[in-house]
């Protein structure tokens, strides 16, 4: 029989923001253990929390991005359930009015397609503390300082239909929360995760088969491994008779299989009911304005603008614009290269990109800065230097030995375009050379290689290859006799 | 609307509460009192009438985006029952 397998993805995304959703606590990573966790975060009685403007702003922004419904009025919700990392004993979260619905965001298919994702919803809602299972023997260590950080969670619709469409989508909402800068979208760190709703149905079949959960993905590799695991898993239960479980499952990358988390009497009775802390947040005409009017430019916007105005071609705008740093490098590095935007694309996804790799260098920390790199490319562009010259040029500047005039300047690199003084060599090197002048003459034209050597050699490798091949063409062909 | 005995223990069970077996008939009875008391309101007509989420005609106001707050980490640990190098510590949970 033939399958059909069917995805939803819940990205949790956390805001960038400078203090808590629902209190003044900072949010700064990697603090000393509950260091940054004050009285709202650690639901002592009586308090009150109060809602972070930015945060609001942040998923507003995120809803513009996506097309999608802001929500004028949404309204707060507790998700009740214990666990020692929450201590109220309930999330804020929400549930039946979330401030974003029914969006959308357009990824590229492998096989060069396109396909529309609907977003069904992107609500606002607090991050639980961290458990910490390993520290103690026979106690688990409780971290609050995660505690009231503010989380989007965007929810697709059931949409996506494999493993490397799902992993495509991840990272089209990934790339798109770095834009707008309302994440940081650091994976290692936990600011970006995402749980994956499966379920496999013979082809054709309308109505859905019974779903898995998979909690915590946290890499893009993880998430297309454990996913290919798990429809293999429900595919081979259905195959041999049985029945796919509703049920949550952990995917362990050291053994690449998933397994099940939660015990099923438990399963998601979390009776939500509107928090009686907090007002229905409302979202007036001018607000709105106020953060339409902050919105940066978008990756699509930027596609569309590269292929338009540089003319690079749809494999190298998505690399050059998968963040917006490495779409600011290339603009900042092709200014002024009218007429020769490819060869800053070449140098951006090239020789840049294979340096920052090697050194493990993010582009915001390259040594080289694009306005190095443009002052290097222009050298290139107008002759002053061959582009094998120009990576020596490039090593020396990522190694700090000044920029591309200065490194030319003491290095004395400039090529030879003095058509005079160069064409004194090429004349020499004929004269020397006489059997091999001959044999040219007499059909033998690959041998022009032999003599672009020649002169390149007498010149120290300075002497610009394309006035040498002109030169030496005249001179060969005019000596003829 | 009749609550079961076993609606009863499931509702304790997610509310951490502990009701021993004498105790459950007592609870139906008057969780199923409250309940039908929810119902005697569901006779009002309430197509025109939005849910309400909040009894104040107000909406949300929001806060600066400002850390405010002073670590007080140690005040707040001697409340608890159990810290060690900085955290709260508890009886091992694990999935």
């Amino acid at each position: 029989m033939n399958w059909e397998t069917v995805i939803g993805l819940e990205i949790h995304t956390q805001l960038a923001t400078q203090s808590k959703i629902f209190s003044g606590e900072r949010t700064t990573y990697g603090a000393e253990p509950n260091t940054q966790a004050c009285l709202v975060d650690l639901g002592y009685p009586g308090v009150l929390p109060v809602l972070n403007s930015e945060a609001v702003a942040m998923a507003v922004k995120f809803g513009l991005a996506i097309g999608a419904t802001i929500e004028r009025r949404s309204v707060f919700a507790r998700k009740n359930y214990f666990y020692p990392d929450l201590p109220k004993g309930y999330q804020i979260s929400q549930y039946e009015l979330p401030i974003v619905s029914r969006g959308s965001v357009v990824i590229q298919l492998d096989d060069g397609g396109q396909k529309r994702v609907g977003i069904t919803r992107a609500h606002l809602e607090e991050d639980a503390g961290k458990s910490l299972h390993e520290t103690f023997k026979d106690q688990t260590g409780i971290d609050l300082n995660r505690a009231g950080t503010p989380l989007l969670e965007i929810v697709s619709e059931p949409e996506l239909s494999s493993a490397a469409e799902a992993a495509t989508y991840m990272r089209k909402i990934h790339q798109l929360v770095r834009y707008l800068g309302i994440s940081d979208g650091n994976m290692q760190e936990g600011s970006f995760r995402c749980d994956a709703n499966i379920s496999v149905r013979p082809s054709g079949d309308t109505e859905l088969g019974t779903r898995a959960e998979l909690k915590n993905l946290n890499s893009f590799r993880y998430v297309e491994k454990a996913i290919e695991f798990e429809i293999e898993r429900q595919i081979d239960v259905l195959e041999d008779g049985g029945k796919v479980v509703q049920e949550t499952r952990l995917y362990d990358s050291d053994k690449d299989e998933t397994r099940p988390m939660r015990s099923k009497e438990e399963a998601n009775d979390y009776r939500y009911f509107p928090d009686p802390d907090l007002l229905p947040l409302e979202i007036d005409e001018a607000l709105l304005d106020s953060i339409k009017e902050s919105m940066p430019e978008l990756p699509s916007e930027i596609e569309e603008r590269f292929a338009k105005d540089y003319g690079l071609n749809p494999v190298d705008i998505q690399i050059l614009t998968a963040s917006s740093e490495d779409a600011k490098f290339f603009e900042a590095s092709a200014e002024g290269l009218d007429g020769n935007y490819e060869l800053a694309a070449n140098w951006n996804k090239g020789e840049l990109r294979a340096a920052l790799n090697r050194e493990g260098v993010t582009i915001s920390d390259s040594p080289v800065s694009p306005a190095d790199l443009n002052n290097l490319l222009q050298r290139i562009s107008d002759g002053t230097i061959s582009g094998k010259t120009a990576k020596e040029v490039f090593e020396a500047m990522w190694a700090g030995e000044g920029d591309a005039d200065q490194i030319i300047e003491t290095r004395g690199l400039q090529q030879i375009s003095d058509v005079v003084a160069l064409d004194k060599v090429v004349q020499q090197v004929v004269a020397d050379n006489p059997e091999q002048a001959g044999q040219y003459r007499g059909g033998k034209q690959k041998l022009l290689g032999f003599f672009v050597g020649q002169v390149m050699q007498a010149t120290g490798g300075k002497a610009n290859p394309a006035e040498v091949n002109k030169l030496l063409r005249a001179r060969l062909d005019a000596d003829e006799n | 609307m009749g609550l079961s005995d076993k609606d009863v223990q499931h509702i304790a069970k997610l509310a951490r509460l502990e009701v021993s077996d004498g105790q459950i008939a007592d609870y139906v009875e008057k969780l199923t009192q409250i309940l039908d008391m929810v119902d005697a309101l569901k006779e009002v007509d309430t197509t025109e009438v939005l849910p309400l989420a909040h009894p104040l005609h107000m909406s949300q106001r929001l806060r600066a985006d400002e850390p405010t707050e002073k670590n007080q980490r140690d005040l707040f640990q001697a409340n608890a029952e159990d810290v060690k190098q900085g955290l709260y510590t508890v009886p091992r949970v694990i999935e």
